[in-house]
């Protein structure tokens, strides 16, 4: 029951990973498959988030599944003084697999627990979003040709970004390098700087996005630099124009260097780099769809 | 023999010591002491070669279930136990940090399922040195001298 569940992106080993990435590679090259052909998936968005539904719609759909549930938290049962625990037994009654988003941390592995079916965790607000992990680990080994031995540049909010965070530990596996690029404000919680040091990864801590500070990067990992996060909106001023990519600071990246970013952008990433062949964005919300389609696959142990 | 002097002895109850002093009110805390009418002494800031200041408790006719007991190990690691019966060390109740804990320690997060639905709350010990114990749920880590206990 737990056990075929996807909640926190270390729910999976390095083989598993591995092996889900194999997969994915196999529905990029075939994504319109009956595969699902008479189950029934659920998705229940406790809170509205309209890329990751879209997303995990069109990995069922293209696969022949059928689709129920809410997209927004008004039309829930919750709203009625319902337990999660009850929508879910419910829920479970009806779907094979049930994909959830709540934005109450640990919904989903209470919900792993109390399900029949197997859940996947489709972000519970600050904690996990493994599936997007899943995908960023798929373009990272699709344009660099392998996840082992890279340097990977984090930039933006790494204090609240929990892709950031899910990210170092599925990369812990492969021997990378990190580069924590953020303002003080938001740099890289200490219970993560401790994680690296235990697993031997080493990292540099810069506060500046600068030429120098990319210069031997193979994926430079972009994120939101939010104004609610900020308690001195003067200091997000000054903070938002020092952390925009712009692509005159490309010019002296390594080649094979690739641009993600989890989207959506707000003005991280200036226009002008969309063009850049470096930039790897929208390709990679794309890939999005296969991943979605290995982990629900493996998870119907299909 | 000196330890004996710094505090009463007990004819019949449980003896806590090696509290690290700064812990020693939250385990009263936890454990009711505040409120009950058994006879209780404390000593506090006393000398201890393992911890520098540590303190101890003695509450007569009142013995430990393994459920206080566990809360202590949460709170104070390194105290020891022992039941007191007619002068003499009766037992030395082993204190076990458990690897989970489940429905003693309370989630600091308020977005945490657990203190969003009627349900226990759960906790790994990831660190039985430093007492750090980490959310099952929510994942978030608390460190030994943060814990809430519920
Ligand atoms: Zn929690």
């Amino acid at each position: 029951m737990a056990n075929r569940s996807l909640v926190s992106i270390t729910d999976y080993s390095r083989d598993k990973i591995l092996q889900i990435l194999d997969k994915a590679a196999a529905f990029e090259k075939n994504p319109n498959q009956q595969i699902l052909n008479g189950k029934v998936v659920a998705t229940l968005f406790f809170e509205p988030s309209t890329r990751t539904r879209l997303s995990f719609e069109t990995a069922v759909n293209r696969l022949g599944g059928r689709i129920i549930g809410f997209s927004d938290a008004s039309t829930t049962s919750g709203t009625k003084g319902e337990t999660l625990k009850d929508t879910i037994i419910m829920v479970s009654n009806y779907a094979d697999l049930i994909v959830m988003r709540n934005p109450i941390e640990g919904a989903a592995r209470y919900a792993s627990e109390v399900s029949s079916v197997p859940v996947v965790n489709a972000g519970d607000g600050a904690n996990q979003h493994p599936t997007q992990t899943m995908l960023d680990l798929y373009s990272i080994k699709k344009t660099q040709g392998r996840l082992e031995n890279l340097k990977i540049c984090m930039v933006g909010d790494l204090k609240y970004g929990r892709t950031v965070h899910s990210l170092i530990q599925a990369m812990s596996h492969f021997n990378p390098t990190f580069s924590f690029i953020a303002p003080k404000e938001l740099e890289l919680p200490e219970e993560y700087k401790l994680f690296c040091k235990e697993h031997n990864i080493p990292f540099e801590e810069h506060t500046e996005l600068n030429e120098a500070n990319i210069a031997d990067a193979d994926i430079l990992y972009m994120t939101r630099v939010q104004k609610e996060r900020f308690t001195d909106l003067f200091e997000y001023e000054k903070v938002r124009n020092v952390y925009t990519l712009r692509n005159k600071l490309l010019e002296n990246t390594k080649p094979n260097l690739r641009i993600l970013h989890p989207l959506p952008r707000v003005n991280e990433i200036d226009y002008d780099v969309d063009n850049n062949e470096k930039a790897y964005y929208f390709q990679q919300a794309k890939n999005g769809v296969y991943a979605r389609q290995a982990v629900i696959c493996d998870l119907l142990g299909l | 023999m000196e330890k004996e002097l710094k505090v009463a002895a007990l004819r019949n109850g449980t003896v806590i010591d090696h509290i690290p002093s700064e812990k020693l009110f939250q385990v009263i805390t936890i454990l009711g002491l505040d409120g009950v009418t058994n006879q209780v002494t404390f000593g506090y800031n006393l000398e201890s070669k393992k911890l520098g200041k540590k303190a101890i408790i003695k509450v007569s006719d009142k013995y430990l279930s393994q459920d206080e007991v566990n809360k202590i190990a949460i709170l104070a690691p390194m105290a020891k136990i022992n039941i007191i019966k007619e002068y003499e060390v009766a037992e030395k109740m082993q204190l076990q940090l458990p690897d989970e804990i489940i429905g003693v320690i309370k989630c600091k997060n308020p977005k945490c399922i657990t203190n969003n639905e009627p349900m226990s709350t759960k906790f790994r010990a990831i660190d039985k040195t430093k007492g750090l114990f980490k959310c099952h749920y929510c994942e978030r880590i608390v460190e030994g001298e943060n814990v809430v206990i519920i």
